[in-house]
């Protein structure tokens, strides 16, 4: 067994920054991640990090249209403390030696982007990603930080009171990738889950192979509510056989869609005619799928984005690096022949609930970065918005684990008397109805009262057996099939376009995948790096998170930022300006709701209509 | 742990009869101007057609896998299908024990650079229409084989801590008051290709220095510490540390500017450059010359 103050499981930005804090406010910290830090998908952003550094521009403006992007489903206390704190955060950076593009006088640059009423994007090139995340590690190497590469982080280790709100959290069971070792990591004062986004759960995604939402489903089964799930952001530009993002740039520089019959549809179809291919992400997703579903699309599944008439000066002045991604990955040359793209699932702007101190209902339990929802994002998240998340509350949760007094926080969590009960909400299906079986290593139930190490003893050797069971298992069904099956279903029914058929048609086949599940086995008999385990329990997670995306889609009847459902096109304030919560209740999700908070600590940030 | 070499030669599995005829590494492709129309021929001679891979296997633990050996996969072609596609269906279609690591599909983690027609390559870079058939896909060489594809890659990170690879500033300004430490844009491009590094360790497989000499400090992280050294944030005195680091018996002397590593490099970063630019700030410090 090892043993630390803090645990971080994950190593991306949010990770590494909790780390950082933590080993700051004196706690001896180690982080375990399933990969080596620097191969983390934060590594993948491109825009930049949003923060109020220049005179002209304050906090309350990023405050403002933060709130505003969000769809008023952002709470003001969280969205104000990202405003406030991002400025000092990324300044931070710049004195740990990131590698910002800088402005004649020696300044950090910064740019415009989409929804900010200020050019407050700051960026290191088009790599904004990969310096912050390389940045941070270098850090965690100066810090001597323990770091556990290659480690799976299995579940957590926590106690099993009926009410999830007195739960506590002793640690987490990990395997070592490498040996097949699996062992209990016990945590003194907290972990902190930053385990990035679940974009695996879509078979079209251009988040990377390894964001399986693994720290979600872990958090989920541990009591933790899972929160605004059904809000997931499509990105209306990636290749269609990778999900390689192409950047807004194009557009922005020009570029230009067209649908198989050579008409350019964002004006020709009417779906944009002042801002046509520059309309907001949400609403270019919808047109590329329309023209699809039309009969209009490329091959029956794209458009094509087209920048040849920008001409090869001005294309590998602005936008070399998108014909390298083009030909890279899709074997397309950008000079001569339009790009083929489609909307892409891009990233969750739900997560576990936790407040602004990164604290979930459970006791010492925390969570930061894309698998957290602190509410920043609420139903649509701005670009270069969840940069400065990592960093301002992975941070906070860094700190708090290890025991500093950041103040009481204004955001609930967990079940309590504010929130809103599911059975005073008609719902369209009931949220337990098909055999949703617990075994399988789920700490929280059965039993689980004794001391700290007892329990992760216990927790232990559950997952040993797990593993023993997959492992020895001969035949059934491979994890591969459930996955593709999964990801099919999601992309098919769970996408840019909602109906109430095709969620429960969704759920449906969720359900099936989790039947199945009960049947899956392990092939490669080796415990040296084995792959094939490792995705396996990754698809059990998927299929946890998958089910908690689609019953949010369900229940949720309007159309608020990325979420659109048929039935019903407006956003509906009166009923609706609420966070959805999903928990694990003896097996079953549960469902409830809590009220979104409005008001900021000057002023009340008031719901205004849409438009686009 | 495995010992296993993953010297191409000592790979050969000769009872393997696919192995007898098969023929010398590709001629590596030379990126450029005409490669794109030669591209969308063989995308349109393949469209439809399955792709001959052949990859290395070995398994410390398993009977009959400890025995270094390739195996054939026939993989359906679909447009656009790099070499990490062809060995991702291969493992979810055919084979689950097909074991390498992978993760972000768009050349920023830098996990999957494999050994493809005898060159070092980013397996999601690689267009699979770009190589001769059959593609022989193999781990890194020099370096430890785990199992199948993945090797060790401690060394690499060692070596990459070796050179203090953090940023140490004299006196930073105020954080509180939000002032910046000033760079100008020039030193900023100044040291934009050395912070691209993905720590994928295709230099470092590359390099026949390295090969013969544990302790040499390596392409990739002279570039890491090249990338601090260059730049004016960093004083002078720390700056004069690191060129100490640098000058070290395995430092950069023992480059000999064979530009393997500037070659096999996906991000194009300018290794073997770098590596001379600090043997003549070495020499402008008069620092000691092995
Ligand atoms: C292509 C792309 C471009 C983007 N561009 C921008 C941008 O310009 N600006 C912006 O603000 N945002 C951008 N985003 C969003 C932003 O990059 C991500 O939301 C953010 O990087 C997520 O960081 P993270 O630290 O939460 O997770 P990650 O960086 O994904 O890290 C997750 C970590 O958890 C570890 N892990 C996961 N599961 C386990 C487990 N079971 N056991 C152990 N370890 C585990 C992984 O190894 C990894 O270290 C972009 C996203 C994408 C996909
Ligand atoms: S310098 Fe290039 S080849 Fe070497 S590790 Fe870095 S990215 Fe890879
Ligand atoms: S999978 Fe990340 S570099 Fe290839």
């Amino acid at each position: 067994m090892y043993e630390h103050d803090v645990i971080v499981v994950g190593a991306g930005g949010a990770g590494l920054r909790a780390a950082i804090a933590a080993n700051e406010a004196g706690a001896d910290v180690a982080m375990v991640s399933k990969l080596h830090p620097v191969r983390s998908h934060t590594g993948a952003a491109e825009g930049g990090i949003n923060a109020a550094l220049q005179e002209g521009d304050d906090w309350e403006l990023h405050a403002y249209d933060t709130m505003k992007g969000s769809d008023y489903l952002g709470d003001a206390p969280a969205v104000e403390t990202l405003a406030q704190d991002a400025p000092e955060e990324t300044i931070n950076l710049e004195h740990w030696g990131m590698p910002f593009s800088r402005e004649d006088d020696g300044r950090v640059s910064q740019r415009p982007f989409g929804g900010l009423s200020y050019p407050r994007t700051t960026y290191a090139g088009a790599e904004t990603g990969h310096h912050l995340l390389h940045t941070m590690y270098e850090q965690v190497v100066k810090r001597g930080i323990q770091v556990y590469d290659e480690w799976y982080v299995m579940d957590l280790a926590t106690t099993d009171e009926s009410d999830p709100n007195d739960r506590e959290c002793h640690g987490v069971v990990a395997y070592d990738v490498q040996s097949g070792n699996i062992e209990g990591f016990k945590a003194n004062q907290g972990v902190v889950l930053a385990t990035g986004g679940p974009g695996q759960a879509f078979d079209h995604t251009t988040n990377a192979v390894s964001c399986t939402g693994d720290g979600h489903a872990m958090a989920y089964r541990a009591g933790a509510p899972i929160e605004d799930m059904e809000f997931i952001q499509f990105h209306p530009t990636s290749l269609p056989s990778t999900g390689v993002l192409i950047s807004e740039g194009v557009r922005g520089e020009g570029g230009i869609l067209y649908n198989n019959e050579g008409e350019r549809f964002m004006f020709e179809h009417g779906y944009a005619n002042n801002s046509g291919e520059l309309a907001s992400r949400d609403v270019v997703a919808r047109a590329e799928l329309t023209e699809v579903n039309e009969g209009r699309g490329v091959e029956d599944e794209y458009v094509h984005l087209d920048m040849r008439h920008l001409g090869e000066e001005r294309i590998m002045d602005r936008l070399e690096n998108i014909l390298h991604l083009a030909e890279d990955f899709e074997g397309v040359d950008g000079l001569v022949e339009p790009m083929p793209v489609k909307p892409g699932q891009h990233y969750a702007m739900g997560g576990i609930e936790v407040d602004e101190n990164g604290q979930t209902c459970v006791n010492g339990l925390y969570a930061a970065g894309e698998c957290a929802c602190v509410s920043v994002h609420g139903g649509n998240r701005l670009g270069g918005n969840a940069l400065p998340e990592l960093i301002v509350f992975g941070k906070r949760a860094g700190r708090h684990a290890a025991g500093e007094d950041l103040g009481d926080p204004e955001i609930r969590t967990g079940y309590g008397d504010d929130v809103e009960d599911e059975t005073e909400t008609e719902l369209p299906v009931a949220p337990g109805e098909a055999g949703l079986d617990t075994s399988g290593g789920v700490a929280a139930d059965g039993g689980v009262t004794a001391d700290a190490e007892g329990i992760l003893e216990r927790t232990v050797e559950t997952a040993r057996e797990r593993v023993d069971r997959l492992m020895d298992k001969d035949d059934g069904v491979q994890h591969a099939e459930i996955r593709a099956k999964l990801q099919k279903a999601m992309t098919d029914y769970v996408n840019v376009f909602r109906t109430e058929e095709g969620v429960k048609k969704a759920l449906e086949i969720i359900r099936e995948c989790r039947q199945e599940y009960q049947d899956v086995y392990v092939d490669d008999p080796s415990k040296t790096f084995n792959t094939d385990l490792q995705q396996t329990i990754e698809t059990r997670n998927l299929i946890d998170v998958a089910e908690t995306i689609a019953l949010g889609a369900l229940v949720r009847n309007e159309f608020r930022g990325a979420h659109w459902r048929q039935e019903n096109q407006i956003r509906d304030d009166e009923n609706w300006l609420k966070h959805t919560l999903i928990s694990w209740d003896e097996g079953e999700p549960s469902i409830f709701y809590r009220p979104v908070i409005l008001e900021g600590e000057n002023k009340t940030y008031e719901p205004k209509e849409r438009s686009y | 742990m495995s010992t296993q070499q993953a010297e191409p030669e000592s790979q050969e599995a000769p009872e393997d009869p696919e192995m007898k005829g098969a023929e010398s590494p590709a001629a590596e492709e030379q990126k450029g101007g005409g490669m794109v129309d030669k591209h969308a021929e063989k995308r349109a001679e393949l469209e439809g057609e399955t792709v001959h891979i052949k990859v290395f296997r070995y398994d410390p633990e398993i009977e009959g896998k400890q025995e270094p050996r390739f195996d054939d996969f026939h993989v359906p072609f679909e447009k656009g299908m790099t070499v990490l596609d062809a060995v991702m269906y291969a493992r979810d279609e055919y084979d689950s024990s097909l074991t390498f690591r992978h993760s972000c599909r768009q050349a920023v983690c830098g996990s999957d650079a494999f050994f493809v027609n005898g060159k070092q390559r980013l397996g999601c870079k690689t267009q699979i229409s770009e190589l001769e058939q059959p593609v022989r896909i193999e781990p890194l060489p020099h370096q430890e084989v785990v199992k199948d594809l993945v090797v060790d890659m401690d060394h690499f990170y060692d070596q990459m801590h070796t050179v203090e690879p953090y940023f140490q500033d004299e006196d930073t300004p105020d954080t509180d008051a939000l002032e910046e430490q000033r760079q100008s844009p020039e030193n900023r491009e100044k040291i934009k290709m050395s912070s691209r590094c993905i720590w994928c360790g295709a230099c470092m497989s590359s390099c026949n220095i390295a090969a013969g000499d544990n302790e040499y400090l390596g392409p990739a992280a002279i570039n890491k510490a090249y990338k601090f050294a260059m730049d004016d944030r960093e004083g002078e005195e720390i700056k004069e540390h690191r060129l100490r680091i640098l000058e070290q018996e395995h430092g950069v002397w023992r480059c000999q500017t064979q530009f393997s590593c500037t070659e096999v490099c996906p991000k194009d970063i300018p290794l073997t450059e770098h590596i001379q630019e600090l043997k003549r700030e070495a020499v402008k410090k008069n620092l000691k010359f092995w």
